[in-house]
C-alpha cells in the first residue's frame, strides 16, 4: 500500500497496527507524520476477513444465523436479531409478540454490554485503567443473564427465523430487574470517576471534531452520528419490530465541553444510551404478553423471489441486510453494510491535523469492532 | 414521495433513455434502474433536488446475476424521510460504471469492496485498490464462476 508523500521533506511513514493495544483489533493505519503532526492516514483492513457473504449463498437461510454472531462479537445478539428481521421482512414473516419482546430485552442488554466495553476499552486507551475493570465487571453480570438465557456468553445464536429459539426461563425477569436496579446508580458512578475527570475531558474535547453535514454525507450512524448532533435514531425515526411501545429520548452531542462532534460528545453520548436502554428494558419487563416464541415457519425455508434492505439499530449503528433471494433455500446474494466499515470512510478526513496521541481517541471515540469491518 | 413518484420526476427530468425501468413488486425500496453512464448525475440530482434530497447512501453493493453485474444505491433521505433504491447494469466480462464517491463519500470504501469481491472498476474512482483480499489475491471471490484456488503462497487453502 502506498501513500502519497512530499519529496525532501522530514515527513516520516509510520505503521499503527495490526498489532497496536489502541486500534481494537488488527486495524492497521499507516500513518504519515510530520513530526508529532499527523499529515495523512490510510487505514488498511481486512486482516479478519471471512468472507461470510460468500459463506451465505452456500448455507440455508437458517444456517448463517450462527455466522452473524461472529459480525460484531460484542453485538452478537442485536446482529442475530437484525439477520432474523431482514428475513422476516423478505419473507412476510408474523413473528409473535412475545418473541419480539424478548429479542428487545436481549437486544438492550446486549448494547448496555456493548456500550460498557466501548467506555471501558476508551478509558483504558486514554490512560485510565480503573473505569475498564468497572464496565468488565457490570458487563459480567448481564453475560450471566445471556447464559441463563441460551447458554451462551458471547456467542449467543439466540433469534430465530420467526421468533427466538426457546422461551425466557423461569425467574430471568426478576433476576433482570435486580440487574437494572444495581447497574442504573452505576451509571452515575462512572460519570464521577472518569467522564469529568479534568484531564480526560481535556484529552476528548475539541479532538476529533466530525461536522453535522460530514457526518452524514460519510455514512456515519448510530452513536458516532448522533455524537454529531444529528438527532435520529432507528428505534425511534424508523421503528421496526415493538420500539413504538417504548418511551425513551435520543441523547445527542452538544459540544457539552468543547465543539458539537467531537471525541468527548460521542463519549457521551454512549453513556446517556445506556440510561435509555435500562429504560426500555424496564417498560419490556412491564409489557411483555405471554403465548408463543415462534411462528410457524416451514422446515425447508425458500421465500419467494424479491430482495430487501432492513437495517436495524446496533450499538454500533445501523447493521443493514441487502439480500437478494432468487426463491432458494440460501440468499442469491447478501450484503451486510455495518457500522464500523463506514466510520473508516471517514478516517483519513479526520486524522489529518491530529498528533498521534490524538488519533488514539479518535479510533476509541468511534467504538469501531473490526470483525463487523472484515466481515 | 413514494417511490413512484420519484421515479416520474427522474423521467421526466432526465427522460426514458436514461431511466428505464421501476421496480415495485417484491423490492424493498422500490427500484428505479438508471443508465451506467448517467448515475452521478442522477444521483447528485436526487441529492440536490429540494423535493428529494437523498442526503445519505444507506448502501453500495454490486450484484452478479451471470448475466449482468448489478450495482444497487440504497438512498434515504433524512429530511423527506423517503427511500428509494438507484439500479445500474454492466457488462458482466467487463464491468465498468462511473465512481459516485464524489456525490457520497461514504462510496469510496463501498466501492473498492465491490471492485474486490466482484471485480467492478469504478472509473474515476480516487484510490480504487482491494480492500478485504490481500492484493495479490486472485480473482474476484463473490462472482458466481470464481473457482476456489487451491493454495495461496503455498498454504494450503
Amino acid at each position: 500500500m502506498e501513500i502519497e508523500r512530499l519529496p525532501e521533506s522530514d515527513e516520516l511513514l509510520i505503521n499503527m497496527g495490526p498489532q497496536h493495544p489502541s486500534t481494537h483489533g488488527v486495524l492497521r493505519i499507516l500513518l504519515r507524520t510530520d513530526g508529532e503532526l499527523v499529515t495523512g492516514a490510510k487505514p488498511d483492513i481486512g486482516y479478519l476477513h471471512r468472507s461470510l457473504e460468500k459463506i451465505a449463498e452456500r448455507v440455508t437461510y437458517a444456517q448463517f444465523m450462527p455466522f452473524t454472531d461472529r459480525l460484531d462479537y460484542l453485538a452478537a445478539a442485536n446482529c442475530n436479531c437484525a439477520y432474523a428481521w431482514a428475513v422476516e421482512k423478505l419473507a412476510g414473516i408474523e413473528v409473535p409478540e412475545r418473541a419480539e419482546y424478548i429479542r428487545v430485552i436481549v437486544c438492550e442488554l446486549n448494547r448496555i454490554a456493548s456500550h460498557l466495553i466501548a467506555f471501558g476499552a476508551f478509558t483504558a486507551d486514554m490512560g485510565a485503567f480503573t473505569p475498564f475493570l468497572y464496565g468488565i465487571r457490570e458487563r459480567e453480570r448481564i453475560n450471566d443473564l445471556f447464559e441463563m438465557i441460551c447458554g451462551n456468553r458471547l456467542t449467543y445464536n439466540y433469534a430465530r427465523i420467526g421468533g427466538v429459539s426457546h422461551d425466557l426461563p423461569d425467574g430471568f425477569l426478576d433476576e433482570l430487574k435486580d440487574f437494572l436496579d444495581y447497574f442504573e446508580p452505576k451509571i452515575d458512578e462512572y460519570n464521577q470517576l472518569i467522564s469529568y475527570n479534568k484531564i480526560f475531558v481535556h484529552r476528548l474535547a475539541n479532538v476529533a471534531v466530525v461536522s453535522k453535514e460530514d457526518a452524514i454525507a460519510y455514512g456515519l450512524v448510530g452513536p458516532n452520528l448522533r455524537g454529531s448532533g444529528v438527532k435520529w435514531d432507528l428505534r425511534k425515526d424508523e421503528p421496526y419490530s415493538v420500539y413504538d411501545r417504548f418511551e425513551f429520548d435520543v441523547p445527542v452531542g452538544f459540544g457539552e465541553k468543547g465543539t458539537v462532534g467531537d471525541a468527548f460528545d460521542r463519549y457521551m453520548v454512549r453513556i446517556r444510551e445506556m440510561k435509555e436502554s435500562v429504560k426500555i428494558l424496564r417498560q419490556a419487563i412491564e409489557q411483555i404478553p405471554d403465548g408463543p416464541v415462534m411462528a410457524k415457519v416451514p422446515r425447508v425455508f425458500k421465500p419467494g423471489p424479491g430482495e430487501v434492505y432492513f437495517r436495524a439499530e446496533n450499538p454500533r449503528g445501523e447493521l443493514g441486510f441487502y439480500i437478494v433471494s432468487k426463491g432458494g433455500t440460501s440468499p442469491y446474494r447478501l450484503k451486510i453494510r455495518t457500522g464500523s466499515f463506514t466510520a473508516l470512510t471517514i478516517f483519513d478526513k479526520v486524522a489529518r491535523g491530529h498528533l498521534i496521541a490524538d488519533i488514539i481517541a479518535l479510533i476509541g471515540s468511534f467504538d469501531i469492532v473490526l470483525p463487523e469491518i472484515d466481515r | 414521495m413514494t417511490a413512484r413518484e420519484i421515479y416520474e420526476v427522474l423521467r421526466e427530468k432526465f427522460g426514458e433513455e436514461v431511466v428505464t425501468e421501476f421496480q415495485e413488486e417484491n423490492v424493498d425500496p422500490p427500484a428505479v434502474v438508471v443508465a451506467t453512464e448517467k448515475v452521478a448525475e442522477v444521483l447528485t440530482f436526487l441529492r440536490d433536488d429540494p423535493r428529494t434530497l437523498f442526503d445519505s447512501l444507506m448502501c453500495l453493493s454490486g450484484v452478479d446475476y451471470e448475466d449482468r453485474m448489478e450495482v444497487v444505491y440504497h438512498l434515504h433521505s433524512m429530511t423527506h424521510l423517503h427511500k428509494v433504491t438507484v439500479k445500474v447494469r454492466t457488462d458482466r466480462e467487463n464491468p465498468k460504471v462511473p465512481t459516485v464517491e464524489k456525490v457520497y463519500p461514504v462510496a469510496s470504501f463501498h466501492e473498492r469492496e465491490a471492485y474486490d469481491l466482484l471485480g467492478i472498476v469504478f472509473e474515476g474512482h480516487s484510490d480504487l485498490r482491494r480492500i478485504l483480499l490481500p492484493e495479490d489475491w486472485p480473482g474476484h471471490p463473490l462472482r458466481k464462476d470464481y473457482v476456489y484456488p487451491d493454495s495461496y503462497h503455498g498454504i494450503k487453502v
